[in-house]
């Protein structure tokens, strides 16, 4: 984060491909809603390797996190989970993102990102513990590369930020991702966090998913232009994908770390996609949006766009599906009973961790709390005697 | 022992925890070639480089935003926030992530992060420049808030700061930044007052006088000011404003009877209230009046031509002892 190297601002060449994507297309495409692989002369690179095995998993993981979506939703109808931000529609977004990663980057995320915690490996319990109302964070950050999810909006691209600065301290060619919202962009941490990635050349991606609503509020009430052309402004090169397309955002998410890591600096990448589902699973967005756009979206749908390119090349086998439809069951079941079976919080744990160091004023008032639960004789059954006075 | 000014205190305790441990990076705004509006910085980008000082664009927010980051990465930061009144585009990183990230992540991540305020008025600045948003941030769980008050203090418990594995605001009293004072950097943090712990500068018997930062000289002043009265006052330097070292405050109020807390800060919710409170709760039987606050008013910060009339004086803080002891004072003859 040394200041001395940071002359230059990183604007667009023709060597970062920046400006490519938006000369002549609206952006980056390599796969057509009708399923056809479309060739592009510079992004075609950054998936050559890409098998048809490997299209095969892409297909699977998308329609796992589908599940889980679906499954984590059931559970809520069902009283099990107190709230869910549904990801339908938004699979190719995460999974060509999620999958484009090494395990050594670290992802700052916003709380819709389930399906990159999928792919960075995250416990399929600790992914319902926030939303079951058992912890604030699911899992261990360190564990899987991944910092507790955001609620804040945007306030986790500062962090990815100044992760990126110590990466780069360290001289380690890691790089720090962080995924925001359309809404989130018209927050001042985006902003400030751009500056400083900017201004300090940080090896940071920053992921921007356009799914076109900030709960009722239009993407084009935030922006008159594209997201990725702010970007611009700050200096910072940008991308924009389709973000339903599994391929193009693979490409784009590998060609943004490569630079970061070779010290090339911050990317910005709008994937534009659509959030087929509500905000949340309080939200309704009938009250708000035409059933139209979401027909218009439906048929762009990037779980049925990848399996109609694997019917193309003959993959869609019953086999295939079958086994993708096994894989999806069984880890809805796990993540079903993972959930149901989740014990609950002792009563105590509610002073935990609020200091890493003894604090007199909150040991007083836990030494209090705890003679007074045990005045009950029964600590567990305190509680709800106390509800029920 | 060594004469050194506040500021050069302060510079001296940053020095050493630059040395001490690499993880530690300073970031904020002119604290570089310039050495911070106030110098506190000097000559520590030149001795440690531009990657351990880091001059930062002038955006609040990123500061304490990027910090979270790095402190995720196992970097201690510690951040200038260069004015009282320039933090509160900061405040919803400080009370919403650097708070609460141990929380939310249940201990797995620690969020070392010391963040340093110049705060309080009495140089004659414009507005946003005197503010004592202290009480802000005092009242947020997950936050460590100090305020010292002498440069050997202000030398020590900012390496203690930065040693902290919980996040630390660390107030500056400006209006002190070229008081000198003995240092004695030699001492052991290890056997220095812990910063949680309050200290009783003078032991007295007829009232406790409560204050912190910029204050305590001007209750050590009131205090010999009464002595002259015959009221002998004990005096006791807060430092911890979160915690606050009860312990030391109750064992003096058991002693003298009667409360007298200070401060800057305008009095609805600040910390005079919560002290009164909590010495009332746990000394009602050893109280012979009830506690006093003297305290600015509730207004935002005045012109620096009035400030002497918002800031409590050795003057209001006497008329507080006066009516802490029941003797004639500003409101005699007043009811409630």
């Amino acid at each position: 984060m040394s200041t001395d190297e940071t002359g230059h601002g990183g604007a667009i060449t023709p060597e970062n491909a920046g400006a490519s994507t938006a000369a002549g297309q609206e952006f980056l495409q390599l796969i057509t809603p009708a399923g056809e692989r479309i060739s592009h002369p510079e992004f075609d690179s950054w998936v050559r390797d890409i098998t048809d095995e490997q299209l095969c998993s892409l297909f699977e993981d998308m329609t796992v996190i589908r599940r889980i979506d679906v499954e984590a939703t059931a559970l809520q109808r069902q009283g099990e989970l107190a709230l869910w931000p549904p990801l339908l529609g938004q699979e190719a977004a995460q999974i060509g993102s999620g999958r484009a990663m090494r395990a050594d980057d670290f992802v700052f995320s916003s709380y819709r990102e389930n399906g990159v915690a999928y792919c960075r490996g995250v416990d399929l319990t600790d992914l319902l513990r926030v939303w079951r109302g058992n912890a604030s964070g699911g899992w261990d950050p360190y564990g899987i590369n991944m910092a507790t999810p955001q609620i804040i909006i945007g306030a986790q691209t500062l962090h990815a930020t100044g992760y990126a600065m110590g990466i780069q301290n360290d001289g380690a060619d890691a790089v720090a991702v962080t995924y925001f919202g359309d809404g989130a962009t018209s927050e001042g941490d985006v902003n400030e966090a751009m500056v400083f990635a900017a201004s300090f050349q940080a090896p940071v991606v920053f992921f921007c998913t356009n799914n076109h609503w900030a709960i009722s509020e239009p993407v084009g009430l935030q922006s008159h232009i594209h997201l990725a052309e702010r970007a611009t402004g700050f200096g910072i090169p940008s991308l924009r994908v389709d973000g339903n397309d599994v391929l193009a955002v693979m490409a784009a998410t590998r060609l943004a770390l490569d630079r970061a890591r070779r010290g090339g600096g911050p990317t910005f990448i709008e994937a534009v996609t659509y959030r087929m589902g509500p905000h949340t699973t309080a939200d309704d967005p009938t009250r708000y949006r035409d059933a139209n756009e979401l027909e218009d979206w439906a048929a762009k749908d990037p779980i049925s766009r990848l399996a109609s390119l694997l019917d193309r090349k003959g993959l869609l086998t019953a086999e295939l599906q079958q086994q993708v439809q096994d894989k999806a069951d069984s880890v809805a079941a796990e993540m079903r009973r993972g959930c149901t079976t989740m014990p609950d919080p002792e009563p105590m744990d509610v002073f935990k961790h609020v200091y890493s160091t003894p604090n007199s004023w909150l040991e007083r008032q836990q030494d209090h709390y705890a003679r007074y639960l045990a005045s009950f004789g029964d600590p567990a059954g305190a509680v709800s005697e106390e509800g029920a006075r | 022992m060594t004469q050194l000014t506040f500021a050069r205190a302060i510079n001296a305790g940053l020095r050493k925890s630059l040395e001490n441990d690499s993880k530690v990076v300073l970031l904020g705004e002119d604290i570089g070639a310039l050495g911070g509006v106030f110098r506190v910085t000097d000559g520590l980008q030149k001795d440690f480089g531009t990657h351990r000082v880091v001059d930062t664009p002038l955006a609040e927010s990123a500061i304490v935003g990027t910090a979270v980051g790095l402190a995720y990465r196992g970097y201690r930061p510690v951040l200038e926030i260069q004015f009282d009144g320039f933090i509160y585009p900061a405040f919803d990183q400080i009370v919403s992530q650097v708070a609460k990230l141990h929380y939310r992540t249940r201990g797995a991540v620690k969020m070392p992060i010391t963040i340093r305020v110049p705060f309080g008025g009495g140089i004659g600045s414009p507005e946003h420049h005197s503010e004592s948003p202290e009480a802000y941030f005092t009242h947020t769980s997950g936050l460590r808030v100090v305020a010292v008050s002498n440069p050997q203090d202000a030398y020590t418990v900012i390496q203690q700061a930065i040693s902290c594995d919980d996040p630390v605001l660390y107030f500056e009293p400006k209006r002190r930044y070229h008081d000198k004072g003995e240092v004695d950097e030699s001492a052991a943090l290890a056997s220095a007052l812990p910063m949680d712990k309050a200290r009783v500068l003078t032991e007295g018997t007829d009232a406790t006088l409560v204050a912190y930062g910029p204050l305590v000289k001007t209750a050590l002043d009131a205090a010999a000011a009464a002595a002259d009265e015959g009221i002998s006052l004990e005096v006791i330097d807060l430092r911890s404003l979160a915690p606050v070292d009860y312990d030391a405050v109750v064992a003096s109020v058991r002693k003298t009877g009667r409360l007298v807390v200070t401060h800057e800060a305008g009095q609805s919710g600040g910390l005079g209230a919560e002290v009164a409170a909590s010495i009332t709760e746990r000394c009602f039987y050893h109280l012979e009046a009830a506690p006093v606050r003297v305290t600015g008013f509730d207004i935002p910060y005045p012109y620096s031509k009035l400030e002497m009339h918002h800031l409590p004086g050795l003057d209001r803080i006497l008329d507080g002892v006066d009516r802490a002891l029941g003797r004639p004072n500003s409101l005699s003859g007043l009811e409630g």
